[in-house]
């Protein structure tokens, strides 16, 4: 490399950190910081209203799966706690799974419309965005409760006699964070669906594969990426859900995210709080290696099977 | 229909839109093409080849009119369920696949067994001259080698027919020229029915066994290359397979006369009078017999020169004149001489 060459590359590489430098500062003290306190808050004692005392003490990472019995101060497994990472998996899995079936025909639709349609279309999957989630979960829950459109209007109906019980249940949960999610399911695999090559189609029929062998070995393959994406952008959010658990489950159909802010709330105990945070942080990294061992697999091993 | 034909159609109508926007992109078209016949397409773009190749691959559904492949009629058969495989123009690899599964995909959706798979696949490869490339992804290949896996791809299952939807068009000059002498060879030693799609005339003439001049939506001619060229139908294919010079010409005793004057013989029959430019020999201006002409410009070709002529009632000749060592034709633009025509050169057409 010349002397010209070498000042080039290194103006090029010192214009790319400034560029980056405030984006880079911010991330440092919004996210490093913040993430650094709670660290710390995990390993210290509770206070007796809130708050921490600035002892070392393990206590809040033993209560994530333990809790010490009342009387005789025993530790025992907190089946109370593993119900609720349970469900919060679970329910997670389930959205990202409902979004996944939901939103591959409909981003298949908007994809294969004319290029000055889809515009439209797109618009029209952003339009939740417009609302407060926290008002549109209210207007689920009003269409879910015992006095509400569906119960009311299967009872007009005939349908059933007293009202279903539809809301506080998982059921409702899952309904409303599939709705919540949808568009982050939709806007991937609609990205991925338009660069896909629907000439590979006729390709594929016409090496005699049929409809459902067209779609497992041609558009899913190819379309992948966009599928791992838009599950990694429902799957993350849904599993440090609150809001919607919150409106829609009820107190008694908790998920990590309640539980959490439970523990500094009326709990008062930040180091539990603290370390059920890292706890979900957790689970989210070892998910998203597992998403990107998978897309790579995808991409270096042929990618079917 | 006997048995020697690999593919038919009958009075095939494909009309694309609806009511009085609708266009006819085939009228009525009635076809054979025998096994293992190298059989070619030809036309302008919007003649209706790639059409009629989608309808016999599957891929279109006429609007009237029926397909037999193999004495079976398949006009209502989806693609995979017809023993004919297409090299596309595009090749539509698979880019999640390597060369060996894109080779082998038509087996695997077949379910052929793991050995029977590699076995084939394996031939195939060898048959193109792929196997150092098996591993590879599609997309680290050059233009000529995916071309080659599109081959191998569509032979591997072989088909009763390969369709061939002008696989060329993409590659430079050279390349192509090796790939027309790989297909032919291709051809000769699978002993498949080609139906090869092409706008290119010389690629069509230098490789098939029987050509089917398209215009418009209907056959203007199906016939060898040497008919196709030494005798068209009419204008339209006379026009388009090489070059000519149409001569404005009225019957009389003895032959046409021509605006200038002259008369000459003539053969065939129809009111366009025909002269290939290889045909028109170029005389000294006094040469008895010969008619008039002026040289309005000449073209180096490199092999040969085209002479832009003109007759005494000004009308435009263009003859083509072997070269000689040193490339030069003796001739001058602005020059005068006489050109006769060889015998049976002049022919009269239809319209």
């Amino acid at each position: 490399m010349s002397r010209a060459e070498d000042k080039q590359a290194r103006d090029s590489a010192r214009n790319g950190w400034l560029l980056s430098a405030p984006a880079l500062t911010l991330l440092t003290f919004a996210a490093a910081g913040p993430l650094l306190i709670v660290l710390v808050y995990s390993f210290l004692q509770k206070g007796d209203y809130g708050n921490v005392i600035w002892e070392f003490s393990l206590d809040g990472w033993v209560g994530i799966l333990f809790s010490r019995d009342i009387f005789d101060g025993t530790l025992g497994l907190a089946d109370a706690h593993l119900t609720i990472f349970w469900r919060s998996v679970k329910l997670s899995l389930l959205t990202t799974l409902i979004t996944f079936a939901l939103g591959f025909p409909t981003a298949w639709f908007i994809a294969t419309r004319p290029p000055t349609e889809r515009a439209g279309w797109l618009f029209l999957i952003t339009i939740p965005f417009w609302t407060n989630l926290l008002i549109r979960t209210f207007a689920i829950g009003e269409i879910l409760r015992s006095e509400g459109l569906v119960n009311s209007a299967l009872m007009a109906l005939g349908v059933i006699e007293t009202p279903i019980q539809m809301l506080y249940t998982d059921g409702a949960v899952l309904v409303g964070m599939a709705y919540v999610y949808l568009p982050l399911m939709v806007l991937p695999l609609y990205a991925a669906i338009e660069r896909f090559d629907m000439r590979l189609l006729e390709a594929g029929y016409d090496l005699y594969a049929s409809r459902t062998q067209v779609l497992r070995n041609v558009i899913l393959p190819i379309v992948r990426p966009g599928i791992v994406a838009g599950s990694i952008l429902v799957f993350v959010p849904s599993l440090g859900a609150y809001v919607t658990p919150r409106v829609l489950g009820g107190g008694k159909n908790m998920m990590i995210g309640n539980f959490i802010e439970l523990q500094f709330g009326q709990g008062r105990n930040w180091p539990l709080g603290a370390a059920l945070s890292m706890t979900l942080l957790v689970i989210v990294t070892v998910a998203l290696l597992f998403y990107v061992r998978a897309v790579n697999r995808g991409a270096s091993g042929g990618g079917h099977g | 229909m006997s048995d020697r034909d690999a593919v038919t159609a009958q009075n095939v109508v494909k009309a694309f839109g609806q009511g009085k926007a609708s266009v006819r992109a085939l009228d009525d078209v009635s076809l054979t093409i025998r096994k293992g016949e190298f059989f070619t397409l030809l036309g302008p773009s919007g003649c209706g080849k790639t059409t009629l190749l989608r309808l016999i691959a599957g891929f279109e559904m006429p609007t009237s009119g029926t397909i037999l492949l193999d004495g079976q009629d398949v006009t209502d058969l989806p693609p995979n369920r017809r023993p004919v495989n297409t090299v596309f123009q595009s090749y539509a690899l698979f880019p999640h696949l390597t060369v060996r599964e894109n080779v082998g995909f038509a087996l695997k959706m077949q379910g052929r067994k793991a050995a029977e798979i590699d076995d084939r696949t394996n031939q195939m490869l060898a048959l193109v001259k792929l196997e150092t490339l098996a591993e590879r992804k599609t997309a680290q290949l050059s233009g000529g080698q995916q071309q080659r896996v599109a081959l191998a791809r569509a032979l591997a299952p072989q088909p009763k027919v390969l369709l061939l939807d002008e696989p060329l068009s993409a590659l430079d000059l050279k390349l192509r020229k090796e790939m027309q002498t790989e297909l032919k060879r291709l051809q000769k030693e699978t002993g498949i029915t080609f139906v090869f799609v092409t706008h290119d005339q010389e690629e069509a003439l230098t490789m098939s066994d029987r050509v089917a001049v398209m215009s418009a939506g209907k056959l203007q001619q199906v016939a060898p290359p040497r008919d196709i060229y030494t005798a068209p139908v009419n204008r339209f294919v006379a026009d388009f397979i090489g070059e000519t010079n149409f001569l404005a010409a009225s019957p009389v005793p003895g032959g046409m006369r021509l605006g200038c004057g002259a008369i000459i013989a003539a053969t065939g029959d129809g009111p366009v009078l025909t002269i290939r430019p290889e045909q028109v020999q170029i005389v000294p201006a006094e040469t008895p017999g010969a008619i008039p002409a002026t040289v309005d410009g000449l073209v180096y070709l490199g092999t040969d020169m085209h002479a832009h002529l003109r007759l005494s009632d000004g009308e435009a000749l263009t003859a083509r004149l072997p070269l000689p060592p040193g490339g030069d034709a003796g001739l001058a633009v602005g020059d005068r001489a006489a050109v006769t025509f060889a015998p049976g050169a002049a022919r009269l057409i239809r319209d």
